[in-house]
């Protein structure tokens, strides 16, 4: 017999070392997320998959799955936390989504569609916040990271570089890269890199690429987040 | 520089686990990081600049661009604010000619705010070059000033302006009648270990930083991990605004914390032990030393401790201005030279924590208990205190009383009880066990300090009729948006749009709907946030909320609605470039109605 967790009175299988996000997604039921990434090693840090884990908060991309367990996800009261908790996201940077590029492929933005999120609820933050534009293939625009840390793990973990870091603290969190100069065009990172495609908003981009997919004809355009995030992540885990 | 930092990385033998001890030396030696600094430790250390930089803007006492030669930090405490921090910030910057914020234009001295600095009880207290000031007036801030235009090194001034008093006022079982070095340990050999281990159980002992949880349970867990390589933290990181009890610990009793601590090493195995302790405390540093080479040379520490097969040693870790690291799994982030970031949990410290090896992280007081438990019994301990908490408690009272200063009171004591011990009148509410803790009105005064009342890690603020609630809540709520790590979302944007939303209510700009937006605000970073600062960081709102819902009211203003956009504000700039100010240039921004 397979170990089994119950997620919102489904039993769920699972194997031993998995986290309660990875015996969800094989089984078919998305948990809201952002800073989750199958292929990197968990950070728990954007807060979106909080659930219920027998009465208690707990972040299911890192949280180990254990016999018995008792999860509540789609829940009313968990969904406006998470939509509030992607307000935030929203408030705290400068996201523009109609002048965006990435409009129509960010996560960040399909989350909030997904969770129903109608307008941004907190007062806006205006942070001041600069762009890096110094590389010949790619660019940074700091207005819409949300320091879920991905294209750190990838350039560490997948390309063998550090090209990024997130430094600083509270709300002054900012991101850095790995050059005397502080420029993205001094670091050893290339357009070929993983570190490059993985981020979840507009805050790195591959320069002209943009708009070669029209607006109507994007990710997120035909297909909500949860489809599309179970039918890649599935995928990876199979791996 | 360069033969500088070449030193200072050997002798830290190359471990990037000291990095920041290496940023201290930097920076009390430069007054601030430079680049150049970065790239050679990079180099050294072998990781990436960025990690160097990361650690520089996540502590306090690092600056990337130069602070003055005198770096004088002034305590934001609200028990600062109360001993007339603003009257003396004010003639500090008449006397030595800089702004709060700001370098002197010389670039001799720099000025600036920082958490509180532990030393409540002899307030307003300031750090010059990390060092502690206690209790300024007008007169010592004219001698600094000289002190400062001479150009003395901070190390030649008088003495008598560092005099850190103790002032310990009540003692019981802890405090009073001290155990001699090596007590704990000879009678725990003799007992045997487990033996001694049993005694600790049954004496209740539980952690004393204020989570509580059973002491004999954790060392007992962490000692059943398999591997020779143990490792005890000792978490002298107090950052709890109002306490200050750990600092009196480790100025008179740091024989029986080390004690403590190589008790806990003999029973779980360890070899190596940490002292975390406070940047804030660098007045310790060396005495601290000089104790643990002390009981070297008397065979407490070092190889076959007393002759059994015990071998430990201590080493002391500064902090560096982040009250985070005092969250276990943040404090051994630090000590492995890294941003203070709470970590995931499982796995926790006592499976994987220091360089992923089981970790006993204890509370100051807690090793001290540990150890006095080993000379007395567990029934000698278990005698005092309550059903659920067992023993004593050691209070750093501060405020609005006669004599602040520490009380070792039973578990069980009544607030009042208390409150007539240190002398305290008139009293509006106190705040027990910090910002994070739980503000109390004067109708509760018959409640007990318990586990199972009012926890604490020992803060004890007494507020009289003439202190202003939302001032204090305001204190507090800056003081958490200030210290979040910023890893997850709830706690970093929510302690800020916590601190934004109170300051439009505090300010006279809130409406309606703003004291219900708050609370939603307040229950979601409590219930979302990944660690107890997040999680408690609403609590001053919430407390007094509960309790003083009409000061909140009071504050708003009678419309429905008022943006928190300043129109008139945002036309400023195009005023000055089209040099107009007349009255078709301003904007009202709501009709008063």
């Amino acid at each position: 017999m397979a170990k089994t967790i119950m997620i919102d009175g489904l039993s769920i299988p699972f194997e031993e070392g998995q986290t309660i996000m990875q015996a969800a997604t094989d089984a078919g039921v998305y948990i809201p997320h952002l800073c989750h990434h199958p292929e990197f090693s968990p950070h728990g840090s954007c807060k979106l998959c909080t659930v219920k884990v027998n009465g208690r908060n707990c972040s299911a991309c890192t949280f180990p799955a254990m016999e018995g367990q008792e999860v509540i996800n789609n829940a009313k009261d968990l969904n406006a936390d998470r939509q509030k908790i992607t307000q935030m996201l929203f408030v705290e940077g400068n996201h523009f989504c109609p002048s965006c590029e990435k409009t129509g492929n960010c996560q960040l933005q399909a989350v909030a569609y997904h969770l129903n999120m109608l307008d941004d609820h907190f007062p806006l933050f205006y942070q001041h916040r600069e762009m890096d534009a110094s590389h010949a293939d790619l660019l940074i625009d700091h207005n819409r990271c949300i320091f879920c840390t991905l294209c750190v793990r990838a350039s560490h973990e997948h390309d063998g570089k550090e090209v990024f870091a997130i430094s600083g603290r509270g709300i002054n969190k900012h991101l850095i890269v790995n050059s005397e100069s502080g420029l993205l065009k001094d670091t050893n990172i290339s357009a070929m890199d993983k570190a490059a495609h993985i981020c979840p908003t507009g805050a790195i981009l591959i320069k002209h690429t943009a708009y070669q997919v029209p607006i109507g004809e994007r990710i997120y355009d035909h297909q909500q987040i949860d489809q599309v995030s179970l039918n890649s992540e599935q995928v990876d885990h199979d791996k | 520089m360069q033969t500088f930092i070449e030193d200072l990385i050997t002798k830290n033998n190359y471990q990037a686990t000291h990095l920041l001890a290496v940023l201290r030396a930097v920076q009390t030696q430069y007054h601030h990081i430079p680049k150049a600094a970065i790239e050679q430790i990079a180099t050294l250390f072998l990781i990436p600049r960025t990690q160097i930089i990361g650690v520089i803007e996540f502590y306090s006492f690092f600056h990337l661009t130069p602070r003055g030669q005198y770096e004088l930090l002034i305590s934001d405490s609200i028990t600062d604010h109360m001993l007339g921090k603003h009257e003396m910030t004010a003639y500090i910057e008449q006397k030595l000619n800089v702004k709060l914020g700001e370098v002197r234009t010389d670039g001799l001295v720099s000025f600036d705010n920082t958490s509180c600095t532990g030393l409540c009880d002899q307030g307003p207290a300031a750090l010059i070059n990390g060092y502690a000031l206690p209790h300024l007036t007008h007169a010592k801030i004219d001698q600094m000033a000289d002190l400062i235009n001479q150009q003395l090194p901070v190390s030649d001034w008088p003495k008598v302006l560092f005099d850190v008093k103790d002032n310990v006022i009540k003692s019981s079982l802890l405090l009073a009648h001290p155990i001699q070095p090596g007590e704990a340990l000879h009678t725990a050999f003799k007992r045997g270990l487990k033996e001694t281990l049993k005694e600790i159980d049954m004496s209740g002992l539980r952690g004393r930083g204020g989570a509580g949880f059973k002491t004999a349970t954790k060392w007992q867990y962490c000692s059943e991990e398999k591997t020779d390589e143990h490792i005890v933290v000792c978490n002298a990181d107090e950052g709890e605004p109002g306490t200050f009890k750990d600092r009196v610990l480790l100025n008179a009793y740091a024989h029986h914390v080390f004690e403590g601590m190589t008790l806990c090493a003999a029973i779980i195995g360890a070899k190596k032990g940490f002292l975390y302790l406070r940047g804030e405390y660098l007045h310790l540093y060396d005495q601290l030393n000089a104790i643990l080479a002390d009981r070297l040379k008397l065979g407490l520490l070092g190889q076959h401790i007393l002759g059994a097969d015990v071998d430990f040693d201590i080493e002391i870790c500064l902090g560096a201005g982040a009250y985070i690291c005092g969250e276990e799994s943040a404090l051994i982030e630090s000590l492995e030279g890294k941003m203070g970031i709470p970590r995931n949990r499982p796995p926790y410290p006592v499976t994987q924590g220091y360089l992923g090896k089981p970790t006993v992280v204890n509370n100051v007081e807690t090793f001290m208990a540990a150890a006095k438990i080993a000379v007395n019994g567990g029934e000698w301990f278990a005698a005092m205190g309550t059903e659920k908490s067992k023993g004593t408690k050691i209070l750093s009272i501060c405020g609005d009383c006669d004599n602040p200063g520490i009380y070792e009171v039973a578990f069980g004591a009544s607030i009042q009880s208390i409150l007539d011990d240190c002398g305290a009148k008139d009293v509006l509410g106190i705040q027990i066990g910090g910002p994070s803790g739980t503000f109390i009105s004067n109708t509760e005064l018959a409640r007990k300090i318990a586990f199972e009342d009012l926890a604490t890690g020992g803060s004890f603020i007494i507020f009289n009729n003439t202190r202003n609630i939302l001032d204090i809540v305001n204190n507090f709520t800056h003081f958490f948006a200030h210290e979040s790590c910023g890893f997850c979302t709830p706690c970093r944007v929510g302690t800020s749009l916590l601190k934004n939303q109170l300051d439009k209510i505090v300010n006279g700009h809130g409406s309606a709907g703003d004291v219900v937006a708050l609370e939603e605000l307040c229950q979601l970073v409590k219930t979302q946030s990944h660690c107890g600062l997040g999680q408690t960081a609403a609590n001053p709102i919430l407390t007094t909320l509960e309790r003083y819902p009409e000061l909140y009211q009071a504050k708003l203003k009678k419309i429905s609605y008022e943006p928190g956009f300043d129109l008139d504000a945002a036309l400023e700039t195009a005023r000055r470039m089209a040099n107009r100010d007349d009255a078709a240039t301003h904007l009202t921004q709501v009709e008063e109605g």
